[in-house]
C-alpha cells in the first residue's frame, strides 16, 4: 500500500534500519515482496512510501536492525536514509503521536475514552521493560482492517443464560499485527437511532501474536453477548450480538491494534499472576497460549485466578482444565453453585496467600487484573493482606510495580 | 512445495515420506551425522540447554522460531526455498532453458563435485571451532557460536540431502566422506587449506565468521543461481542462516575494538601503537586486531582459486554456478565476446589485463568478495573514528601473503608492493599474528558464564538475541 499523498503529513510510524547494528546482508531486501527495501554501498534502507508493515522482514533479518521505528511528522526520505551513520534521535510529538500512522491520522477519540476508563485510576501506565514494542492504531474508523470470520463456537454451557463465543477471524493478505494483551476495535456495522455510525467497541485478543492458529495471519476474540432490560425489555448489545451472530465467511471491519501498556514481558523467567473474571480472561489464554507454545519448560511461573458464577459460564473451562500444570497453576472461583458458598477470585487469592507472597516477592513477577470493574478494589484488597501477613507493605510495592511496568489492570 | 513436515524423524520440506528408497538412505546416514556431531560438535555443553533459532517453515514467518533446544535435539532437516513455478537457466549456453529438476547426466561429475566441497566446508568449520565454548567471553557469543555450528550442521545436512537425492551410489559414498575427513587430520584433511587451519581463540573465531563465512556467502550465490533447481533452491534458504554468521563476526570484531577504544580513552592512552599499555589492561591492542586481518583475509582469498580458471568456466558455461547476483548484473549471460579487468603478474609487475570473462570468473567473484569486506571494514573504523583514535583497519593488497594463484610465488607487502622474501620475512611479525601475539590473545581466553556479564576484551553487543534483555540466560550452564 502506497501512503497517499495527503497524508503523509500526519505524523508517521516510519520503518527504519539501524546503520549501526545491520551488516548489510540484503535478506530484508530478498524478504520484502514488495521491494520496500533498497540499498546503496553504505546502507540498507526501507521505503516509507512503499512499506506496508507486513513485517515479513523482520524474523530472518539476522542482526534486528530491521526492527526499528521512529515516529516522524514527515518521512524520512530514502536517500537521506542512505547516507547515515546512525538513526536519528526519537522526535518530541505531542501524548497522541505515538499512536499515528498514515491511514490514522485521526486518532481514535472513541477509543481512546475507552481505554482511559479500562485503566482509570492508574497513574502511570508502563509496559513490562521486556515487551516488544506493540504496534498500534494501524486501522482507523475511516481505514478499516477487514477481516474474514473464519469460525464463531459457543463457548458456554447451552443452558446458561451466559453466551459467550470465541471467534476466529482471518486477515487474509492484510497486516494485523497484535501482541498478547493488546485490542482490537469493532465497527459494528449500520447506525444508530439518531442515524450515527455505532460506536466502535473494544475487544481483547484472545489468540497470541503468531495467530490462532501458529502462523496464520488471524486472531480470536472472545465476545459476551451484552443483555439488559431497557423500558421493561430485554435487549442485547449492539456489537456483541453482532458478534455472537457471525457467520463463517462473514466480512467484519476493524480498527486498531490498541494497548501499549498491558502485555506480557518477553522474557522465560518471568512470572505471570493473572486475575480474571469471565471474557476478562482473553488476554491471559493469549498470554499462556504465547508462553506454551514458546518456553512451555520454561522457568518463568503461570498463576491464574479465575472468577465466573458456574464452571458451565467460565469461557474455555475445558481447553483450560486440560493445560499441564507445569505450564499454569490454575485456581478457579464459582459465585454461584448450588450448595456451595460464594466464592470470589480475592477468596482464592487469600487461600494462596503464601504462593501470592512468593510471587510478589520476586522482581520478576507481573501482575494482570482484567475482568469487571467491581472485582478491582477486591483483588487490591487481596494483596494487601497477603503483604500484612508477611510484615510487608503492599501500598509500596504496589506502586514500585506499576512504575516498574509490573502490575496492569484493565476492567471494565 | 511439500509443507514443512516435523512428524518425521528427519523433518522437510521435500516430502520425504514420499520417498521410500530416499528416506532410508538418509535415515541410515543419519547415526552417523548424530555420531560425528557427538565426537565433533562443540566440545561439552551437549546436555545444556541453549536458546536457539530454529526455522520451522520456509516463509518469512516460520524462519526463525526461538527456544531452549539441547543441541542434540536440534531439528537439523532438509529445507528448500520455495519452488518458482517456469524458473529458467539464467546463464550459460543452457540460458533460458526450463531450469533441470534432475541432474543432467553430462553434468554430473561437475555438480557432484562442486557439491562435494561446498559440503566439506560446512562440518570442517564444526570442527576448527570444536573448542571455542570453553573460554566464551559471555553467554551471548556462547549462544552465538552454538547457533553458527547447529547451522553449519544443518548446510551439511543440505548438500547430504542432494547427493543421496539426486547421485545414486556415488553421492551416498560422498556423503558418507563428508562424515569421515576431519578439519586439520594429517591423514584425511577436510579439502580446502582455509578449513584445516584452527580456530584457537575468539578473534579468530570472529575473523573466521567474518571472512571466511563471506566466502561461504559468495559461493552460496553463486550457486543459488545455478540451472540444477533444487541446488538453487538449497542455496538460497542456507544463505538466509549464513547471514547469521557473518553479523556474529562482524559485530565480534566491533565489539572487540570498542572495548580496545574504551580502554584506552579511560586509561588516557591516546597513542594506539602503544601495544603494551594496550594489554596490561587486559584488552586487545588495535595492531594485533590488524594482524589476526591480515591473515584470515588473505587466507580465505584463497579459497576462491586461481584468478584465471577453465574449471570456473566451464561450470558458468554449463549453467551450474553463475556469477554473484547472476541475475542482476545487466549482460548476456554468456560472456561470449566480453573481458574482465584481472590484477597479474607481468614481468615481476602488477598489470591490470583484460582477460577473456569467461575465464576470469574466480577472480571476478573475489573481487565482489573483496568489495564487501571492504564495507565492513569501514564500518569497523567508524569505532576508532568516533573515538577520536587515530587508527584505521585496512585490508592488505590482494597479492599478501597468498599460497594460491599466481601471486603465491611473489612476496608482497600488504600495501601492494613487491619485496624480495628476505625483506618480507623480516618485517613479519609487523604483517601476521606472531606467536607472543597468539599467546597474548589466548591469556586472554578465560570463560565468562556469568549472566550478563562479558570478558574484559570485549562490549556488549547494542542488541540482544531475538530483543531479549541484556541479563537473558542464553545458555543454561547446569551447575
Amino acid at each position: 500500500m502506497a501512503v497517499p499523498e495527503e497524508t503523509m503529513a500526519a505524523l508517521l510510524r516510519q520503518h527504519l534500519i539501524d546503520p549501526e547494528v545491520c551488516i548489510r546482508c540484503g535478506t530484508c531486501e530478498e524478504t520484502c515482496p514488495i521491494d520496500a527495501i533498497t540499498h546503496n554501498d553504505d546502507n540498507y534502507v526501507v521505503d516509507a512510501g512503499r512499506c506496508d508493515y507486513c513485517m515479513d522482514c523482520i524474523a530472518p533479518c539476522p542482526t534486528g536492525a530491521i526492527d526499528s521505528w521512529r515516529t516522524v511528522a514527515e518521512a524520512y526520505p530514502v536517500a537521506e536514509q542512505l547516507e547515515w551513520e546512525e538513526l536519528p534521535e526519537e522526535q518530541e510529538h505531542d501524548a497522541r503521536a505515538e499512536d499515528a500512522r498514515p491511514g490514522a491520522p485521526e486518532a481514535d477519540d472513541e477509543v481512546e475514552q475507552i481505554l482511559a476508563l479500562a485503566h482509570a485510576g492508574q497513574k502511570r501506565l508502563v509496559p513490562p521493560g521486556s515487551a516488544p514494542r506493540p504496534r498500534v492504531n494501524l486501522y482507523s474508523r475511516s481505514n478499516p482492517a477487514v477481516a474474514t470470520v473464519v469460525g464463531n463456537y459457543r463457548l458456554t454451557d447451552p443452558r446458561s443464560d451466559s453466551d459467550v463465543h470465541h471467534i476466529v477471524l482471518d486477515f487474509g493478505s492484510t497486516a494485523f499485527p497484535v501482541l498478547e494483551g493488546q485490542s482490537v476495535g469493532i465497527i459494528p456495522p449500520g447506525h444508530d437511532e439518531r442515524g450515527k455510525p455505532h460506536v466502535v467497541r473494544l475487544y481483547s485478543v484472545a489468540s497470541p501474536r503468531d495467530g490462532e492458529r501458529p502462523n496464520h495471519n488471524n486472531l480470536a476474540l472472545t465476545v459476551k453477548r451484552e443483555r439488559f432490560e431497557a423500558d421493561g425489555e430485554v435487549r442485547y448489545g449492539v456489537a456483541s450480538s453482532y458478534l455472537c451472530g457471525l457467520e463463517r465467511g462473514d466480512r467484519v471491519q476493524l480498527t486498531g491494534p490498541f494497548g501499549k501498556t498491558f502485555l506480557m514481558p518477553d522474557r522465560p523467567d518471568a512470572n505471570l499472576l493473572m486475575i480474571c473474571t469471565g471474557t476478562g480472561s482473553a488476554p491471559f489464554r493469549a498470554m499462556t497460549e504465547r508462553r506454551r507454545r514458546q518456553l512451555p519448560e520454561g522457568p518463568g511461573k503461570l498463576l491464574l485466578f479465575f472468577g465466573a458464577r458456574t464452571p458451565g459460564e467460565l469461557p474455555y473451562h475445558g481447553p483450560l482444565m486440560k493445560l499441564s500444570r507445569r505450564l499454569i497453576d490454575v485456581e478457579l472461583a464459582f459465585s454461584r453453585l448450588a450448595d456451595k458458598p460464594r466464592q470470589y477470585v480475592q477468596d482464592r487469592m487469600r487461600e494462596r496467600a503464601e504462593d501470592i507472597g512468593t510471587l510478589l516477592a520476586d522482581p520478576r513477577t507481573h501482575v494482570y487484573v482484567c475482568g469487571l470493574k467491581g472485582m478491582e478494589q477486591g483483588v487490591y484488597d487481596a494483596f494487601g493482606e497477603v503483604c500484612a501477613a508477611r510484615g510487608e507493605h503492599w501500598h509500596t510495592l504496589h506502586r514500585e510495580m506499576c512504575e516498574s511496568g509490573r502490575y496492569h489492570v484493565e476492567t471494565y | 512445495m511439500a509443507a514443512v513436515s516435523y512428524d518425521e524423524q528427519i523433518p522437510n520440506n521435500v516430502n520425504l515420506s514420499g520417498d521410500r528408497r530416499l528416506q532410508r538412505a538418509l535415515e541410515r546416514w543419519h547415526p552417523g551425522f548424530i555420531d560425528w556431531w557427538l565426537g565433533m560438535g562443540p566440545e561439552g555443553f551437549q546436555d545444556n540447554e541453549v536458546y536457539l533459532r530454529t526455522a520451522v517453515g520456509v516463509d518469512p514467518k516460520g524462519w526463525a522460531h526461538f527456544d531452549f533446544v539441547r543441541m542434540p535435539d536440534y531439528r537439523w532437516g532438509i529445507f528448500l526455498a520455495p519452488r518458482e513455478e517456469g524458473r529458467v537457466i539464467p546463464f550459460g549456453r543452457h540460458k533460458d532453458e526450463p531450469a533441470w529438476q534432475e541432474v543432467p547426466g553430462e553434468y554430473r561429475a561437475m555438480l557432484r563435485r562442486l557439491i562435494a566441497i561446498q559440503g566439506d566446508t560446512e562440518p570442517a568449520s564444526v570442527e576448527q571451532q570444536r573448542h571455542l565454548g570453553k573460554t566464551a567471553p559471555s553467554l551471548y557469543d556462547l549462544r552465538n557460536l552454538f547457533q553458527v555450528n547447529v547451522e553449519e550442521a544443518r548446510h551439511l545436512w543440505a548438500m547430504a540431502y542432494l547427493l543421496h537425492a539426486y547421485f545414486g551410489r556415488d553421492g551416498r559414498e560422498e556423503a558418507e566422506a563428508l562424515l569421515r575427513r576431519r578439519s586439520g587430520d594429517a591423514d584425511r584433511p577436510r579439502m580446502l587449506g582455509a578449513f584445516n587451519e584452527p580456530t584457537p581463540d575468539w578473534l579468530s573465531f570472529f575473523m573466521f565468521t567474518f571472512f571466511t563465512d563471506r566466502d561461504g556467502k559468495f559461493q552460496l550465490e553463486s550457486l543459488a543461481q545455478s540451472g540444477f533447481d533444487p541446488l538453487s533452491r538449497t542455496c538460497r534458504f542456507m544463505l538466509t542462516e549464513e547471514a547469521h554468521h557473518m553479523f556474529v563476526g562482524e559485530s565480534g570484531i566491533t565489539r572487540i575494538l570498542q572495548r580496545t577504544v574504551d580502554v584506552m580513552q579511560e586509561a588516557g592512552i591516546s597513542d594506539p601503537w602503544n601495544e603494551d599499555a594496550v594489554r596490561r589492561l587486559g584488552a586487545i591492542d588495535l595492531p594485533t586486531v590488524q594482524r589476526y586481518l591480515n591473515f584470515h583475509y588473505s587466507v580465505t582469498l584463497d579459497l576462491f582459486g586461481a584468478e584465471t580458471s577453465t574449471n570456473a568456466a566451464n561450470a558458468f558455461n554449463a549453467g551450474i554456478k553463475g556469477r554473484y547476483h547472476e541475475v542482476k548484473i545487466d549482460d548476456d549471460h554468456q560472456l561470449l565476446d566480453s573481458t574482465y579487468p584481472v590484477l597479474s603478474l607481468r614481468e615481476g609487475r602488477f598489470e591490470t589485463v583484460e582477460e577473456p570473462a569467461l575465464n576470469a570468473l574466480n577472480a571476478r567473484l573475489r573481487d565482489d568478495f573483496m568489495h564487501d569486506c571492504a564495507q565492513g571494514v569501514k564500518r569497523w573504523n567508524k569505532v576508532m573514528e568516533k573515538a577520536g583514535i587515530d587508527f584505521a583497519l585496512a585490508l592488505p593488497h590482494q597479492a599478501f601473503n597468498r599460497q594460491i594463484g599466481q601471486f603465491s610465488a611473489i612476496s608482497v607487502t600488504p600495501e601492494g608492493d613487491i619485496v624480495d622474501e628476505a625483506a618480507w620475512e623480516e618485517r613479519r611479525s609487523e604483517r601476521l599474528p606472531t606467536a607472543s601475539d597468539r599467546e597474548y590473545v589466548a591469556s586472554l581466553m578465560q570463560p565468562c558464564y556469568e549472566t550478563g556479564r562479558y570478558a574484559g576484551w570485549i562490549a556488549a553487543p547494542k542488541v540482544g538475541v531475538n530483543r531479549q534483555p541484556g541479563d537473558f540466560e542464553y545458555v543454561r550452564i547446569a551447575e
